[in-house]
Order: C-alpha cells, then sequence, then structure tokens
C-alpha cells in the first residue's frame, strides 16, 4: 500500500475488486484517505455506500461530482480527500449529451420511452458508468490518486470487461440487424423485412422491438464517439499506472472467489500487485494442555471454552490466508481486524487505513 | 410451529439477502430440514447470462459433501424419496432456448443464441432474462401443485442477493407495463400470478445481526412489498454468536481471583489472552442482540435464527448442526399476530 500513496506518477488509479460482501467500498475509502494522509489529492468513486458511510463522506447529498470531504473536530490530513457516489443513469445522460450531433438530438433520445430501460442495459448497468467516471477523474487531472470501488457484480471481473462488454454489443450481429450502414453512420432497419427480427418479436412483444429500433434511429450518429471512449477507457484500465487492490476475508469461499479473480485478471496480463484481507479474527495465544476446553470449572469455564473456539477460527482463517500467500507471492497482503462496531464515521474510517500502511 | 406445517406454508420459498450473509447456506440448510421430514426438495441457483464460474453452486455442492458445479440438468445432493435433495442453476439463455422451442422458434434459437442474441433481448426487453428464469420457476412450481412424478414438494430458490433481487423479482411486471399483447404479456402475468399468491411464493430474507445488513434487509423488504408484491414469510439471522456465560468483570484483576478458585494455575499473559478474548466475545454479542432488536422494531417479521459456525467452510457436519439449529428456531416459530 505504501507503493500506491507514496508513488510519484500521477495520476495513479487503483481498482478495488473483490466478492461481494468482504468491505470493499470501507477500504476503498480507507486507502484514499491514507493517501490524504501523505500529502495527495486522493478522490473514491463510491458505487453503493452504506447509508452512515455515505453521510461521513458527505456523499449522501451528492450528486455525480467529487465532493471535498471535511475532516471532524480535532481531525486532519495534510492532503485531500473528495469522494462521489456514482449516479450511472446521470453519467450516460452526459455521455448522450457529449456525443449527440445536435441538441436536438439528445433531447429527442433522453425523450425516447425506451431510452431509460435501454440505457441501463447498453451500459452494463453500473459498471460501464463506473470505468466512465474513472476516466472522466483521469482526464481531469485533478487528482494525484483515484480509487474505484467496483460494484457488488456477481463477477468483479463486469467491471474490467464493461468498456468491452459495451463494444461487443456494437458489434453484435443480431444488434447489427437493427442498423445498416450508411455513409453518416448506421440506419434502422423495417423489423418486417428480417426474419431474426420477426423472430424477436415473436419472443419480445412487436410494439417493444419497433421502439428499440426507434430508440436506434435516434442514436445514429453516436456510435462512433461511444466506440473511440470505450476504446480508450479500457486502455485506462490496462494502463500501467493503474492498480488492481484485491479485497477478500478469510474465508474458503471468498478466496476462492478471489483467486479466481486473480487468475483472470493474470490471465489478461494484469497483476493484483496488493491484498487486503478484510475482517480478520484476532489471534489470542494458546492456553497450556492442562486447560482443556469443557473440563474448566466454575465461572471461567464460558471463557475457556470461548478462547478455544476462537483458536480454531483463528487457525482455520490462517489457512486461508497462506493459500493467498502462496497464489501470490509478490503481493503485499495487508490484514484488516473485525473492528468493533461499524466503520460509520471518519475516526473509523481512519483506524481502517492505519492498517494498510 | 412444526417443521411440515412450515413448509407447508408455500411451494417456492425464495430466498434473498445481502451478498456475504449467507443466503446458499440457508437455503442448503431449509433444504435439509425439509428432507429431514420426508419432503422432497430442489434447490434452484440463479445464474446470470454469461457467468464463467459459479461460486454460490460450489458452495451449495460442498455443504453436502459435493465437489461439483451445478448446471441445468439436476443433481442429486442427498438421497431420496422421500426426503431427496436435488439442485440445479437457471440461467436466461438455457431459459430463452426453452421459451422460443416452445413458441415454435426452434430452428432460430440456436443460430439466436450464437449471434448473441440474449444480449440484444436484453437490451431491447430489459428484465426479459430475469422473466424468463422466473417463468421456468413456475414452470417447475406447476409440475409440484399438480403433483407430477419426479417433480420436488418444495422449490428452494437461491436468488441474486439483495438490490438485484428487487429487479428480478420485479421483472415481470416491468414487462406487463411494456409489453402490450403476446406471449411476453401473458407468460409475465402468469409469472405475476405465482409471485403474488402466498401459497404458491413467499420469500425468506437472510441477513447477518450486524448494522449494513440489516439497514439493507429492512431496505429490501420494504422495495420488495412495494415493487414486487411478494408475501414476506421470515428474516434468518445468520452467524449468531451462540451465547456463552461470561463474568460479570473481565478484566484481569477481577479474573485472577476467579482463576485462583477454579485451581487453574494461568500465566498473566495467558490470564490477559482470556479477558481480551472475552471482551470480544461479549461486545460481539452485545452488538448482535442489539441488532436483531433493531431488526424486530423496524421489520415485523417472524425471525429465525441460525448459529455462528467457528469455521471457515462449512461441510456436512455443519450442515447438520445448522439444521438441527433452523429446526429447533421453527418449533420456536411465532407468526406475526394482527394487531
Amino acid at each position: 500500500m505504501s507503493d500506491l500513496v507514496t508513488s510519484s506518477a500521477k495520476p495513479l488509479v487503483a481498482i478495488c475488486v473483490g466478492p461481494g460482501g468482504v468491505g470493499k467500498t470501507t477500504v476503498s475509502a480507507a486507502l484514499a484517505l491514507s493517501a490524504a494522509q501523505v500529502g495527495k489529492r486522493a478522490c473514491v468513486v463510491t458505487i453503493d455506500p452504506a447509508r452512515r458511510l455515505a453521510d461521513a463522506l458527505g456523499t449522501g447529498q451528492l450528486g455525480n461530482e467529487p465532493r471535498l470531504v471535511s475532516p471532524g473536530a480535532g481531525q486532519g490530513w495534510p492532503g485531500e480527500l473528495w469522494a462521489l457516489m456514482l449516479d450511472a443513469q446521470s453519467t450516460f445522460d452526459h455521455l448522450v449529451a457529449r456525443y449527440a450531433t445536435s441538441g436536438a438530438q439528445a433531447q429527442a433520445i433522453l425523450a425516447n420511452p425506451v431510452y431509460r430501460n435501454i440505457s441501463a442495459a447498453l451500459s452494463g448497468t453500473q459498471e460501464y458508468m463506473a470505468v466512465e467516471k474513472l476516466f472522466e477523474l483521469v482526464e481531469s487531472a485533478s487528482f494525484d490518486l483515484v480509487v474505484v470501488d467496483t460494484p457488488p457484480a456477481r463477477h468483479a471481473l463486469d467491471f474490467m470487461e464493461a468498456p468491452r462488454h459495451l463494444l461487443r454489443l456494437l458489434d453484435n450481429r443480431v444488434f447489427r440487424l437493427l442498423m445498416t450502414p450508411t455513409r453518416a453512420g448506421l440506419r434502422a432497419v423495417e423489423v418486417g423485412a428480417n426474419v431474426m427480427l420477426r423472430a424477436l418479436s415473436r419472443v419480445a412483444g412487436g410494439q417493444v422491438v419497433a421502439d428499440t429500433v426507434q430508440f436506434f434511429t435516434e442514436f445514429e450518429g453516436m456510435e462512433e464517439g461511444f466506440r473511440a471512449r470505450a476504446k480508450r477507457a479500457d486502455e485506462l484500465l490496462r494502463s500501467p499506472t493503474t492498480s488492481f487492490v484485491l479485497v477478500c476475508s478469510p474465508r474458503r469461499d471468498t478466496v476462492d472467489e478471489a483467486l479466481y479473480l486473480v487468475a483472470q485478471l493474470s490471465r489478461e496480463g494484469l497483476e493484483v500487485e496488493t491484498v487486503v484481507a478484510n475482517r480478520c479474527y484476532p489471534r489470542y495465544g494458546s492456553l497450556p494442555l492442562e486447560v482443556v476446553p469443557g473440563t474448566a470449572r466454575g465461572p471461567l469455564a464460558g471463557l475457556v471454552a470461548n478462547m478455544a473456539q476462537l483458536a480454531v477460527l483463528s487457525s482455520k482463517q490462517d489457512e486461508q490466508l497462506a493459500r493467498v500467500r502462496e497464489a501470490m507471492p509478490k503481493a503485499a497482503l495487508y490484514q484488516v481486524p473485525f473492528l468493533t462496531g461499524e466503520v460509520a464515521d471518519l475516526e473509523a474510517l481512519q483506524k481502517v487505513a492505519s492498517y494498510l500502511s | 410451529m412444526d417443521t411440515l406445517s412450515f413448509f407447508s406454508q408455500s411451494r417456492v420459498l425464495i430466498v434473498t439477502g445481502k451478498g456475504g450473509t449467507g443466503k446458499t447456506t440457508v437455503s442448503g440448510v431449509m433444504a435439509n430440514l425439509a428432507a429431514r421430514v420426508g419432503l422432497n426438495v430442489v434447490v434452484v441457483q440463479v445464474a446470470a447470462a454469461g457467468d464463467r464460474l459459479e461460486p454460490e453452486t460450489a458452495n451449495l455442492c460442498r455443504l453436502f459433501g459435493e465437489q461439483a458445479v451445478l448446471g441445468y440438468e439436476e443433481l442429486s445432493l442427498r438421497p431420496g424419496p422421500p426426503g431427496q435433495v436435488k439442485a440445479r442453476s437457471l440461467r436466461p439463455d438455457t431459459a430463452l432456448v426453452e421459451y422460443l422451442h416452445l413458441h415454435g422458434a426452434k430452428r432460430l434459437s440456436r443460430r439466436l443464441l450464437n449471434t448473441g442474441a440474449l444480449e440484444v433481448v436484453a437490451t431491447a426487453v430489459p428484465g426479459m432474462p430475469d422473466m424468463l428464469v422466473l417463468g421456468k420457476v413456475k414452470q417447475m412450481e406447476r409440475a409440484a401443485a399438480a403433483g407430477q412424478a419426479g417433480a420436488a414438494d418444495v422449490i428452494v430458490l437461491d436468488a441474486p442477493a439483495a438490490g438485484h433481487a428487487v429487479r428480478f423479482l420485479q421483472s415481470p411486471h416491468g414487462l406487463l407495463e411494456a409489453a402490450a399483447a403476446g406471449p411476453v404479456r401473458a407468460q409475465a402475468r402468469d409469472v405475476v400470478e405465482m409471485l403474488e399468491d402466498p401459497s404458491r411464493c413467499q420469500v425468506v430474507l437472510v441477513t447477518t445481526p450486524e448494522e449494513t445488513p440489516v439497514n439493507e434487509t429492512v431496505e429490501v423488504a420494504q422495495l420488495l412489498e412495494d415493487r414486487a408484491a411478494v408475501k414476506l414469510c421470515a428474516v434468518v439471522v445468520n452467524a449468531r454468536f451462540p451465547p456463552l456465560d461470561l463474568p460479570a468483570g473481565l478484566s484481569v484483576p477481577e479474573l485472577a481471583p476467579l482463576a485462583q478458585a477454579s485451581g487453574l494455575a494461568l500465566a498473566p499473559g495467558e490470564l490477559a489472552s482470556l479477558a481480551s478474548a472475552g471482551q470480544l466475545r461479549r461486545q460481539r454479542m452485545e452488538a448482535q442482540a442489539a441488532q436483531v432488536a433493531r431488526l424486530a422494531s423496524e421489520l415485523p417479521l417472524p425471525q429465525l435464527e441460525l448459529p455462528f459456525i467457528f469455521s471457515v467452510d462449512l461441510g456436512p457436519a455443519e450442515l447438520g448442526t445448522l439444521t438441527d439449529a433452523l429446526q429447533a428456531s421453527v418449533a420456536n416459530w411465532q407468526p406475526v399476530g394482527l394487531p
């Protein structure tokens, strides 16, 4: 983590990947905070923060733009911490406005009755919009470090794939049926003229297919802009200044999923340099052999049983962490304990950050 | 409530909750409990289109001692009948193929799939992939209702997590609004009918006794009732630390005389460890109790409870322990009375 926060390469991007439910959002925010603590201007892009954390970061009132987080009383840091909560829909609206060939075209698209649904599907929901927002922040050159909390998707790799997903959709052969190339760009076809579309009509209902064709008619000419941008976003994700942070917990199932992610990234030539194992139960040392659980009499029986239970748990956790170390010998591994209480304010976030250096 | 009555409430139990709180575990434990009283169960895990790995299916299989990954065909996890547990996963693309076959587009279906038509359908008709999967579940439920040979008595649907679950269960309603006529509308109507009938379908929420999961559970419950019109059966509080009798004072000076009186010769370091482990335990138990109470006040649903397991992996031994616990919890079931 020290490399991430002290590196002078600007702007640096840290993408936090990992299975759901392991505390990725908290770790993402803590990482940005530790950069602010060493004097950097850091921004964290959250996707779905817990309500109280969102309030602590001031993102509860936020739109889609970064907002400076003010330290609480008695706190302060030499750099700056900024935060935003992604609003996927509004990000796509901005893209439409940007790539429309005229104001009238943008209006027509935004007013289309199926726009809302189709834009959600077309952009791969939150994943692509998160990449888009990241791209925008990096282009603005306002930050030394941008940390992205990836959406709680079933497969965190969806995030990496998001720009290519959009490109693939644009290249999709059935999609191409809906548009025919013209000199200007693409034009939508007649539904009745095409056997595939008739079959789709049978599945989806005629009206919906017609509405969709209409949407793509209005979309004509914008395709190239989207395509170029998606390509550059993809390049950003794969650039040398983009770093991956894997967040997991010391459980068999989350480690399985985490190692799978690492293997997938590795297949793409991308390395995970940092691992954060979150929610680790502490080791308390062991009791001498004579103190056998269940035979301790009297008021200490419960305490002895407790210690034995926690000892079993922590040794199994160690086994899982060993699997991670073995699979990723070059990665820096940080352990964050299961903290008492929710991470719902900046003080608690600073506590998490303290385990990341 | 006795176990058989619990499972007689509904044919389909949809299990959902925040990611990481134990949805798949609870699905497996419920299935195992139903099997114990002689019911034949199928656990259906819902996979999104294009999934390359099914960690959830591997977890479910491991719970029953199987090293396997689930597919379209049912896999037996516990022998029977009676009391058989089978499992399968349902994906939108295979559901789409079946649907097209049923609507006379058999020849085209493979071509459509190969050209990535599902993506286009998902784009053109958002909610369609989800509804196709629910349509398949409805088909299984109808087979169960008709007492068809090979059909299960109970279907446990290991559904997508929290927010995704709302979108998933909302899909037929959305399609009813969007699609004017035709087979999609008919299918959507049938699925809505199933979702809205508590004797056919109910939702079981899963949470851990922690602040954020409880917050999300309360929110999701509200959204499901408003947007998907499904009946909420119960909330399962998973991974609760089992109760333990601890001395009132947990500092080293307070414990030293107790250690002496018990005849335990402990070095100071060992006593300190005992003390801080005890403090952690107490703190966790109290925090969890507070969350459980908050859940009860913010979401007036019957609560079932499963204990925390001091391990990192769950297999058949743990399945047995958890099934015992669920059985005891169901026996203590207090249906929420009308005011």
